[in-house]
């Protein structure tokens, strides 16, 4: 049994053994970090920390993070399936054009195809609305898909194709009019100041998180036990329970330590008939709608590729397509399936970025294509194929967010942010591509 | 195919001689491009103009290129047109069609964006007088205190026209101290999803300290509303825009925008169409009614031009939209509480 490896550094096996190891490198093999995503954390922690000094203590508060964590969710939804389209050595250059579409169509239901039927503000019209964003999202996935698994025409011009075609089509559904403003439930999905969900329910949320990361752990370990796997030591899986639990509550924290602004607060207070106090009301807002809905995608499409026979084809794929397809793979379904998947996020995203402007306009994701690339590939995945991760590929939209607000709040112009972006995307790849050649 | 591309080879040829045939007047107007909501409006009021008159209408859309505008250009000189009516895409990389057009008798008129050139003739709204008029409405709103300014897309001149616009109310009070400007930015692509992440950006560093939104246009400012309305704040702060969108319009009856400065683009469309009308019967440029000198464009360049005075939209005047047809009663009023604002009721 694996269970003598309680030395540091041998939980990875006999190659560790047999070196001379610092502590670090003991260290990192124990606990099986990623040394990229750890890397990844550090870049983002120096950034955060970098811009909190230069912004003169205005970064790393409890607001500028809570307005991070929405600004980020859009980019991040469409991000999670990004990792997917460039793991199966594919790319979507469309999923702006598309967001912006899809967001019109969803506009149009709910402000003139909806209300002469069921009224302004009806129960269902939320949910109709999304369910016909989210089922055009699909078709339109699918058929990119189509054209690109079973006709062969490549993802790059077929998505380029699209990137013309959905954003052409946005024009098209109100002749180039803006449709707001939006039905108010739908609106709950942009995380405005009344969307969020409250201190309590998010202390529960991070209880629960916590808890399905010691179940994950303990469950890691039995199934490792069962087919007699190397374990981590004892010690190395305390520290990941205590830094993972530790992590997502401080982050709760965080985010409840986020009043109310004064004016939502005053409205709050006389709604529930509480007396204004002096000292002004505390109410937390706790995590926003978009944020919720972004995690839970995280988590979807984590779960479907690496818990799924789809997920792991995926990489399979990717890895090595001839082989995939000579292994029984029905490879051109699958590769359709990535981007039905990828339109439906789209569609979601679209909801969220058109409910928190409260209105959809035909310019809608513009340019947003670039940013869910890039938040992928500075994640780690690679357009060789076969590599990516969707933690990655959020973390990369949470850096490329942190650089633009943070470059906003020291009131830098606009051009020289986008190059900034630009650099830093170059640099991110090309550390991360030098670190994979030293690997090797 | 082949037949319906000799039909339609026919068809143009048979225009062709038509047009050149009869001594009716033919308009030509070169979009720059057509994919923008508000042209059709434009083109409408143009085409009510000419059909009066019996003229004819001919057009193209140059769908944003340079370059494509230049063979556009010839095209309607070949087609038989007498007079032109230019909406430039670039106004430098116009000025050879529009020189050509010169040289060959044909008037040309400038559409919205300035052509310098001292042959042709300039119709706009004058955009330093919509930036002074945002700035006026916030500014009788809320003489004093932390300001915020929205700007358009660097690269669009317009953004600075509306900025020195905006400098001409505010710049005494910002100097005396009064005012003090805690936000200032430009906004790639004009894009409201920008304008709302540097509006929540610019509330964090102030502590939700700001008094004031200048905001060069419409979509921005919904974008701004929008970064206001999470803090609680929207319908607090005044906010500027221009444009006349129907969501505006609604803010505006909603209370959470101050002012749309509206330039309404049938009446720029008719006074193209008659002053295109007068041209092509020989009329001289300075005998066009209202034309003045200009030579306020970045070459200095002196030419004939047009002005027309943009009419800002406030609660107060709402009406004026609703009774030009612009906008229907329903989509100004919706949610609006009832007694809160007149057209309403």
């Amino acid at each position: 049994m694996a269970e003598a490896t309680g030395v540091p550094g041998g939980g990875t096996g006999s190659l560790a053994q047999q070196r001379q190891i610092g502590p670090v490198r003991a260290f990192m093999n124990a606990t099986e970090i990623d040394a990229r995503m750890l890397g990844m954390i550090v870049a983002l922690a120096v950034v955060w920390i970098g811009f909190h000094i230069m912004s003169g203590g205005v970064f790393l508060t409890p607001r500028n993070l809570w307005n991070l964590s929405v600004q980020t969710s859009t980019v991040a939804i469409m991000a999670t399936g990004m990792v997917l389209v460039i793991v199966s050595r594919n790319i979507d250059l469309s999923v702006g054009s598309l967001l912006g579409f899809l967001a019109m169509v969803m506009g149009a239901m709910q402000t003139e195809i909806l209300p002469p039927l069921v009224g302004y503000d009806f129960a269902l019209t939320w949910i109709i609305t999304l369910a016909v964003g989210i089922a055009l999202g699909a078709l339109i996935g699918a058929l990119h898909g189509f054209v690109i698994a079973y006709l062969g025409v490549p993802a790059f011009i077929v998505t380029l194709g699209g990137l013309l075609v959905w954003r052409g089509a946005a024009w098209w559904v109100a002749s180039g009019k803006t449709l707001a403003p939006l039905d108010s439930t739908f609106g709950m999905m942009g995380g405005g100041g009344h969307a969020t969900i409250g201190a309590t329910a998010s202390w529960v949320i991070g209880v629960i998180t916590c808890i399905g990361i010691l179940v994950g752990i303990l469950n890691g370990r039995r199934q490792r036990q069962r087919f007699n796997f190397p374990l981590r030591p004892i010690w190395a899986e305390t520290f990941l329970a205590l830094v993972g639990c530790g992590a997502v509550l401080g982050a709760i924290a965080v985010i409840n330590a986020y009043p109310m602004p004064v004016g939502l607060a005053r409205q709050y207070a006389a709604a529930h008939n509480i007396p204004w106090p002096d000292g002004g009301l505390f109410v937390s807002l706790g995590i926003a709608t978009p944020v919720l809905i972004a995690i839970a995608a995280a988590v979807v499409m984590t779960f479907i590729a690496n818990r799924t026979r789809f997920g792991r084809y995926v990489f399979a794929i990717g890895g090595n397509p001839e082989a995939a397809e000579l292994g029984g793979i029905n490879t051109r379904w699958i590769i359709m399936k990535v981007f039905i998947l990828m339109g439906v996020l789209c569609a979601i995203s679209g909801a969220v970025a058109s409910a928190r402007l409260n209105a959809a306009t035909n310019a809608l994701g513009t340019l947003d294509e670039l940013y869910v690339i890039a938040a992928a590939v500075i994640g780690g995945a690679s357009f060789a194929g076969g590599i990516g991760t969707v933690p990655g590929a959020m973390l990369g939209a949470l850096v490329m967010q942190s650089l633009q607000s943070g470059m906003q709040l020291m009131g830098i112009e606009s051009p020289l942010q986008n190059i900034v972006s630009g650099v830093v995307l170059v640099i991110a790849v090309g550390i991360d591509t030098a670190y994979r050649k030293r690997a090797a | 195919m082949r037949k319906f591309v000799v039909s339609l080879l026919a068809a143009g040829a048979f225009a062709l001689s038509a047009a050149a045939a009869s001594a009716q007047v033919v308009v030509g107007v070169s979009w720059n491009n057509f994919q923008e909501e508000r042209w059709k409006t434009d083109e409408a009021a143009i085409k009510g103009v000419l059909d009066a008159a019996g003229a004819k209408y001919i057009s193209t859309d140059a769908q944003s290129s340079a370059s494509k505008q230049l063979t556009d250009v010839e095209n309607l000189i070949s087609q038989g047109a007498n007079v032109l009516i230019v909406l430039a895409q670039d106004t430098d990389a116009i000025q050879p069609a529009v020189q050509k057009a010169v040289d060959e008798g044909i008037p040309v008129i400038g559409y919205d964006r300035l052509i310098e050139n001292p042959k042709a003739f300039y119709i706009t709204f004058d955009n330093k007088q919509v930036g002074v008029l945002e700035a006026q409405a916030v500014f009788d709103a809320q003489p004093k205190g932390n300001y915020v300014i929205i700007k358009g897309n660097s690269a669009d001149p317009n953004a600075d026209f509306l900025r020195s616009g905006i400098e001409e109310v505010i710049g005494d009070a910002v100097k005396s101290g009064d005012i003090k400007i805690v936000g200032e930015t430009y906004t790639d692509n004009w894009d409201p999803t920008n304008a709302q992440k540097e509006m929540e950006q610019f509330l964090t560093v102030n502590n939700n300290n700001v008094d004031a939104v200048v905001c060069e246009n419409d979509g921005m400012a919904g974008g701004v509303v929008a970064a206001l309305a999470a803090q609680g704040m929207a319908g607090q702060v005044p906010v500027s825009g221009q444009d006349g969108d129907h969501a505006a319009l609604n803010r505006v009856a909603l209370g959470t925008q101050t002012v749309s400065v509206w330039k309404d683009a049938r009446a720029l469309g008719k006074a193209a169409g008659e002053a295109a009308l007068a041209l092509a019967s020989g009329k001289m440029m300075d005998e066009i009614e209202g034309s003045v000198m200009f030579s306020g464009g970045p070459k200095g360049v002196e030419m004939h031009s047009l002005f027309l005075t943009p009419n800002p939209i406030t609660r107060a005047n709402l009406s004026e939209v609703i009774d030009a047809g612009w906008i229907t009663k329903d989509e100004v009023c919706k949610g609006v509480p009832a007694g809160t604002v007149d057209v309403c009721g």
